[in-house]
């Protein structure tokens, strides 16, 4: 009865209102960038749209996509998703099924732990690893963008977990049939989690594509960029310099329009994987955040 | 003995290929370090560099744009700190007054979005959206009669900007913790305090506030740890020039003064000098969790 008190109702108005606001401002900016890019050229460089197309046409998506380097980028950027991703998680789930024995049943697992933690704890910086990926010859290879990080210790201790809450007698009947530990984990332990682990591969995802930083330093050619580095470079801060583009494409490039579609396409994966990234997230945390 | 081996050898071999991976691109880089006490010289290698001793460290604390760095990194640092506590904290608040679940849900699809997109589509965005020649938000500031503002260029308001900027993407997803402490919370407890005749804004300062008060000192001593990253990606992605003395970060200023510039060893002395100070707080913030609230990553 003291929930529908006047200024209980009132303020329940003020915080849905309030809570709207919010939310729409959070997606107010992607709408904007997509109407400009529906927008025409005129239109969009006299500041008359806002959140709807203004002389609508699908011209600066037309010109994008006939752009070679747009494109390559784009094939770039797959691959390096596909092959990181299945890395990635190949390590993941294999160091976190081993991690996740107990010191008893597996000695030195405690001294293990402390070698992948210590790499979240400290690191030797972007200049030394710089160096080191020089020195191991993988500039310019698409190894450079899928090595360094393909351990990642956050995904592993998640997974670590998961393993941990399955119940002991798997592995205890599996070893009495005969099977050893690899078999057990992957014919017993890999398919009962995938449901963790294809959540777990979407955060790889996300990140391979969302990655640029590392094609900058260990690319040289920007004809070899992800598309991630290629927007970043190319289309935020027009360092147009070392592309080897002509007059034509640079033009092309910088314009407002082209420049909303090709943001808006860089984005276009995210919001297509998204509704499955919320779903599977919040349970990701809580699987983080809560042990026995 | 013979049998343990036996048991225990391909748990070994499944971690053999992550231990060589972390050894290469981990641990080698940090005995890379070295070169921090050196003139490296890319053509005389780590063995024949000569020595430097302490020169580049003094160098970094006698140099005014380095001082300037490390003061605006732990500025930005700082400030985002408390505002990406302070406004999720309330958001998760108003977030549970609400009773309709269909509402609740569509609020956290749409808030939730900006933490997934990376700030290189954001910072795109942002650059367009921030203009001073008729930018979205210069817009609509004119209709109030506001002049437009240089967000992003002006000193005055680039930091402030970063930071509002930075709450804008991530509130929502750090809102999550604080919701989920908050659907824990026994629901007995507001039934009896409605009995007793609270209403409802006592029963959030009563029950409410005091129940995701320990996972709030959780995330806050956590946070600690972050005091030297002023985020690298959203700086690198929206600075310029004409901000630097306000939003050069020690990140983007290795970045730029020892990758790109060349100096390998000073820009190796100043990530460092970060790191060192990080790995401090890291570790004290972890141990304080542990010891508050019990708190352990596995």
């Amino acid at each position: 009865m003291l929930y529908t008190s006047k200024a209980y109702r009132t303020f329940t108005w003020f915080n849905y209102l309030f809570l709207l606001l919010l939310s729409v401002l959070c997606l107010l900016p992607l709408v904007h960038i997509f109407a400009v890019s529906l927008s025409s050229n005129a239109a969009a460089s006299a500041n008359l749209v806002t959140f709807w197309p203004v002389g609508f046409t699908f011209d600066a998506y037309v010109e994008t996509m006939s752009n070679p380097s747009f494109f390559n980028s784009i094939f770039v950027s797959i691959q390096r998703t596909a092959f990181g991703t299945a890395i990635s998680m190949f390590l993941t789930v294999m160091s976190a099924y081993a991690l996740s024995k107990e010191e008893v049943k597996f000695k030195g697992r405690t001294l293990y732990a402390w070698f992948f933690v210590f790499t979240i704890l400290f690191n030797g910086g972007l200049i030394p690893t710089f160096l080191v990926v020089q020195k191991a010859g993988l500039v310019d290879t698409l190894w450079a963008l899928m090595l360094p990080h393909a351990v990642n210790v956050w995904n592993m201790i998640l997974m670590l977990n998961f393993f941990r809450s399955l119940p002991k007698e798997l592995e205890e009947s599996a070893f009495i049939d005969g099977a050893n530990h690899f078999v057990t984990l992957f014919r017993i332990y890999l398919p009962i989690s995938m449901p963790s682990i294809a959540t777990l591969s979407l955060f790889a995802m996300v990140f391979h594509w969302n990655s640029w930083l590392d094609g900058l330093i260990y690319l040289n050619k920007a004809s070899d960029y992800p598309l991630a580095t290629f927007l970043q470079s190319i289309v935020v801060q027009e360092n147009f310099a070392e592309t080897g583009l002509d007059q034509d494409d640079v033009a092309n490039i910088s314009e407002r329009t082209i420049k909303s579609a090709q943001i808006f396409i860089g984005a276009l994966p995210i919001l297509m994987v998204y509704p499955f990234l919320q779903k599977y997230f919040v349970k990701g945390i809580v699987l983080g955040s809560v042990k026995e | 003995m013979k049998k343990y081996w036996k048991r225990t050898w391909p748990l070994h071999m499944l971690l053999l290929p992550s231990v060589i991976l972390l050894i290469i691109f981990q641990y080698i880089p940090i005995l890379g370090i070295v070169i921090a006490f050196q003139n490296y010289k890319p053509w005389l290698g780590i063995l024949n560099s000569p020595w430097a001793g302490w020169e580049h460290f003094n160098y970094l604390f006698t140099y005014p744009a380095s001082l300037q760095v490390i003061t605006n990194t732990l500025i930005i640092a700082f400030f985002k700190m408390i505002t990406n506590l302070i406004v999720p904290f309330v958001f998760a608040l108003l977030l549970n007054e609400v009773r309709r679940m269909s509402f609740k849900r569509l609020v956290q699809t749409m808030v939730y979005l900006p933490h997934f997109m990376s700030w290189v589509i954001l910072g795109g965005i942002l650059i367009d959206i921030l203009s001073v020649n008729g930018g979205l938000v210069n817009q609509f500031l004119s209709l109030f009669g506001v002049n437009p503002i240089f967000f992003l260029g002006s000193p005055d308001w680039f930091r402030p900007t970063v930071i509002v900027t930075d709450v804008w993407k991530e509130f929502g997803f750090q809102a999550i913790i604080f919701l989920a402490a908050l659907s824990g919370i026994n629901p007995s407890l507001y039934e009896a305090a409605e009995i007793d005749g609270a209403n409802r804004w006592k029963q959030t300062l009563h029950i409410t506030v005091p129940s995701i008060t320990p996972i709030f000192i959780v995330v806050a001593t956590l946070s600690l740890g972050q005091i030297m990253n002023a985020g690298f990606d959203q700086i690198f992605n929206l600075y310029n020039p004409l901000v630097y003395s306000v939003g050069d970060i020690i990140d983007t200023f290795v970045y730029r003064v020892g990758l790109v510039g060349g100096s390998f060893s000073f820009g190796t002395a100043v990530g460092l000098f970060k790191s060192m100070i990080g790995f401090i707080f890291i570790v004290v913030a972890y141990r304080a969790a542990y010891k508050f609230a019990n708190y352990r990553i596995f």
